[in-house]
């Protein structure tokens, strides 16, 4: 892993990685959300506003996801130290953030005509609506400091801790009661007809590809960034 | 408002907020890597 974290060796890769990721993605997501939208089947409970699943689910699954890997450099961060750890962290925070942002305002459009209400405080909502928090925690202390690395320290410290929110988020349904429906796909097989499931598993892969390459593109800002602040400390050092 | 309302509307809000997230990041991304670019050249 260590013979990775090195930002030239990352940037080889990462170049033509960005568009392949973007443009893939991009052809999957509206593959898949066309497949949803046009082709599958209405619920025979919920109607058409099962539609919803398409885009609420994968930015669900992915939000939660990227809150894993900010939780992983944050621990590459505090135990080893990796620069490539540092701007992994300052990239998947804010790309992270927009697909908790996304879930939550679809989860909300959707709790409307299927519970009747846009918004209650049980389990699974309001621990949501804490990952996104904890993403702007994550985000905000971060900048927080002039040495990027003391807040790169600080944020590993609050991506840690917030982690103990992912099975707080995943076992909500079933240790509290709650609006929200239980899982519908787990390790033992899924309960979605597979008419719906093989859309909802197509715009899932082409979200993950677009939150990829949105990650992959912070991450050549961040380390193009720090060229430009090294290379004109180190002019204004050999101007003085 | 219909289930199809509240459907284009959660497809709005993806767009919206996924497509401006991509959007920034690549914008981001040209604006540091031109810099970058310019403080070499010079």
């Amino acid at each position: 892993m260590h013979r990775f974290a090195n930002p030239a060796r990352f940037l080889r890769i990462a170049r033509p990685a960005t568009p392949l990721t973007f443009w893939t993605g991009l052809a999957i997501v509206a593959t898949g959300l066309a497949w949803g939208v046009f082709l599958a089947p209405g619920d025979y409970l919920q109607g058409e506003s099962v539609r919803m699943l398409y885009v609420h689910v994968p930015t669900a699954w992915l939000s939660l996801s990227a809150y894993l890997g900010l939780g992983i450099a944050g621990f590459s961060v505090l135990v080893w130290k990796h620069p490539l750890a540092e701007v992994v962290l300052a990239a998947l925070a804010p790309i992270g953030a927009a697909f908790a942002a996304v879930c939550l305002i679809t989860g909300s459009i959707w709790g409307r005509p299927t519970w009747g209400t846009w918004w209650v405080w049980d389990g699974r909502l309001t621990s949501m609506l804490v990952l996104l928090f904890l993403y702007l925690g994550v985000i905000a202390l971060m900048r927080a400091y002039d040495e990027p690395s003391q807040g790169a320290r600080m944020g590993s410290v609050l991506a840690l801790l917030g982690l103990v929110n992912l099975p707080i988020i995943k076992f909500s349904v079933e240790w509290w009661n709650t609006l929200h429906q239980p899982a519908s796909i787990t390790l033992s097989g899924s309960s979605i007809d597979s008419a719906m499931l093989w859309p909802l598993l197509t715009s899932a892969v082409g979200f993950a590809l677009l939150m990829a390459s949105a990650v992959l593109m912070r991450m050549r800002a961040l380390i193009a960034e720090r060229k430009v602040a090294a290379r004109t400390a180190r002019m204004a050092m050999a101007a003085a | 408002m219909t289930q199809t309302d509240y459907v284009i509307a959660a497809y709005v809000v993806a767009a919206v907020g996924i497509g401006s997230a991509v959007l920034w990041a690549y914008l981001t991304m040209r604006r540091a890597e031109r810099a970058a670019q310019r403080l070499r050249e010079r």
